[in-house]
């Protein structure tokens, strides 16, 4: 008996890595996806070890400096190296919105859980819910919530978190609706599972693959989102490192022709946001083959 | 004919608990103020009785259903408050700058759907080819850009390396009178007074700004017009139409291309939804004078009756629009009744 599991488990595990290599060798956009993916994860985690200077220090003797050896990315109108600054707002603008998307995950999990296995009122209450808040123009709601809350980061996280909420919540009630009667759940529930436990281990489970790719997709929406929020001016303020601030400081010196203040930390948003599209596409590839375009 | 009017008459009750919620979210919205609203509704140079003054015309002392039915009467005959910066009631403002958002939305979606839906069928009829190539390279990067900084870029290029653009202030620049106001949109306003010099000065200002969102809206229309004519011509009836005889541009417009418009149109209020919020951060950028960036002022100095005016006013303008989506629908496909949904 035991045998017989031992030497199962390796060989699907063998299965699914050779699957993922493939489709990795087969879309080489897929593989630069990670790479890239990769790249935002060193820049996050060792940013403040690497970059070259103290993003806040500020020297008026070379401000406004265009991008040199000294100074890849230029300086700003206080001196301060756009380089480190970008490096560094990685880390903020990445925990933001991993924070936001995590939370719309858990909550949109539980919630769409609750909703396609009891279905019932509570279905109809939490659909209607949704489709209020869908009823909004999704940025102009977290607006009003961050102006509502008080304008700070964790305010930011939330209005994300809650405008992101009915997508997850309605991907996982689909999913949970049509396994609810499946054999599988039946059968664990005369094994006398409770229904919690059904629905959490048995079912649940089945909508992690989409769920996965949503968050993908999601994080770069996140991304943008928050950037958004601070370029005009909510949660993250200046003298903060953040890409949203910094493009917004940025734009009063465009039309002075300082391009470099505001393109590299528009760049590396940019660049973030590109990633995660790509992962994501790339995530779905492997998940659900047949919804490739 | 009566049966199209009844489903009309279904659709527009649906609307009705949707905009019961959003004022009752708006609703909450003000009330989530941390502390006393009262205190944030009155500003900050207010003193004891003015603000007592507020929270009377709140209804702030009274139990929250009633305020809640207080705010609605408020709402209900259009009263939004005053808005502190301005000293205008906030709704006069919002009447006021609305046009001057419009203007901008609509031209860029107008833009936006001349180029993707042509863009998407191309690349559906001919996969594999440049145009599907560049319609997936569009698609990819227009998705990956934030707005506001495109419209950075575009200033960048057009206005400071070119020299080709007016500056970014606004929807006229100062050496021209603005036309009288019929219906606030400049360019309607300017060609019925017969000026074409505003006209053109207005058209000038409008084309960076309408760009940048366009670009931002491109990407998903063109998606799903590929994916939706993709789809419809591999169905049985083009095949049939095919075998049938008929030519090949028969069998494209009026096929495949009108059942393909279906999924097109509903990503259009998706858009729609996107284009809302995108067109506040083009707003700054550009300091066009609309009511997202009057939002954007009215939240740099925590004035809460202004930025809550504009968030249902948003919400508001989202429903009717995505209810006119719906009523297309039955224009575009007669079989669509709302009562099975």
């Amino acid at each position: 008996m035991s045998d017989i599991t031992t030497s199962q488990v390796p060989v699907k595990q063998d299965g699914t890595l050779a699957h993922i290599g493939y489709v990795l060798r087969s879309n080489p956009v897929t593989l630069l996806a990670f790479t890239m993916f990769a790249i935002l994860l060193l820049a996050a985690v060792l940013g403040p070890v690497i970059v070259p200077y103290d993003p806040m220090e500020s020297n008026a003797a070379i401000a406004l400096q265009p991008p040199s050896m000294a100074h890849w990315f230029g300086t700003d109108n206080l001196g301060r190296d756009v380089f480190s600054r970008v490096i560094l707002a990685t880390r903020l603008d990445l925990a933001i919105s991993v924070a936001a998307v995590a939370l719309s995950f858990l909550i949109g999990s539980v919630l769409g859980s609750v909703a396609g296995y009891w279905g019932g009122w509570l279905d109809t209450v939490l659909n209607r819910l949704f489709d209020t808040i869908m009823a909004f123009p999704l940025f102009v709601l977290a607006m009003g919530i961050v102006a509502a809350l008080g304008n700070t980061v964790e305010n930011i996280v939330y209005a994300t978190a809650v405008i992101n909420i009915p997508f997850y919540a309605r991907l996982v009630r689909a999913e949970v609706n049509i396994r609810r009667d499946a054999g599988f759940a039946q059968a664990a529930k005369l094994a006398g599972n409770s229904d919690i436990r059904v629905l959490a281990l048995h079912i649940f489970p089945n909508a992690l693959p989409p769920m996965m790719v949503q968050v993908s997709l999601n994080l770069g929406w996140a991304i943008l989102n928050a950037a958004g929020l601070s370029f005009i001016g909510l949660g993250v303020r200046p003298p903060t490192a953040e890409w949203g601030i910094m493009v917004a400081e940025g734009a009063n010196f465009i039309v002075s022709g300082e391009w470099w203040l505001a393109f590299f930390p528009g760049f590396a948003l940019m660049f973030a946001v590109f990633t995660f599209n790509l992962l994501g596409d790339g995530l779905r590839d492997m998940v659900d083959p047949r919804q490739r375009s | 004919m009566a049966g199209r009017l009844r489903t009309i008459g279904l659709r527009i009750t649906h609307a009705i608990p949707v905009i019961l919620g959003v004022v009752v979210v708006s609703f909450l919205l003000t009330r989530a103020l941390p502390g006393d609203p009262a205190v944030y509704f009155a500003g900050h140079a207010a003193d004891e009785a003015s603000i007592e003054e507020v929270r009377t015309a709140l209804g702030l002392d009274k139990p929250l259903p009633e305020q809640f039915l207080v705010y609605a009467g408020n709402v209900l005959t259009g009263d939004l408050g005053q808005s502190l910066s301005t000293g205008q009631p906030v709704i006069e403002d919002l009447a006021h700058r609305l046009p001057a958002s419009l203007e901008l939305t609509l031209t860029a979606l107008l833009l936006s759907c001349t180029i993707a839906i042509p863009l998407g069928v191309l690349a559906a009829t001919r996969p594999g080819s440049a145009v599907d190539h560049l319609c997936r390279v569009l698609v990819t990067a227009g998705v990956s850009l934030p707005t506001f900084f495109t419209g950075v870029l575009l200033i960048y290029i057009f206005y400071y390396l070119l020299g080709i653009a007016p500056s970014p202030l606004g929807r006229l620049d100062f050496i021209y009178i603005e036309p009288d106001r019929i219906t606030g949109f400049y360019l309607i306003d300017a060609a019925i007074a017969g000026d074409w010099e505003t006209w053109t000065g207005a058209l000038k200002q409008l084309v960076l700004p309408a760009i940048t969102l366009t670009l931002f809206t491109l990407a998903p229309l063109a998606r799903m017009t590929r994916a939706a004519m993709l789809s419809a011509l591999s169905s049985d009836y083009i095949r049939t139409a095919r075998a049938a005889g008929l030519t090949e541009d028969k069998v494209l417009f009026t096929y495949a291309f009108r059942n393909a418009l279906l999924p097109v149109v509903t990503t259009l209020g998706m858009v729609f939804s996107f284009t809302l919020g995108a067109n506040v951060l083009v707003e700054k950028v550009f300091a066009w004078p609309g009511i997202g960036s009057y939002a954007v002022e009215a939240l740099v100095v925590s004035d809460y009756a202004a930025v809550q005016g504009f968030v249902l006013a948003m919400a508001l303008l989202f429903v009717v629009l995505n209810l006119v989506i719906d009523l297309s629908y039955t224009l575009i496909d007669p079989r669509i009744g709302f009562e099975t949904r």
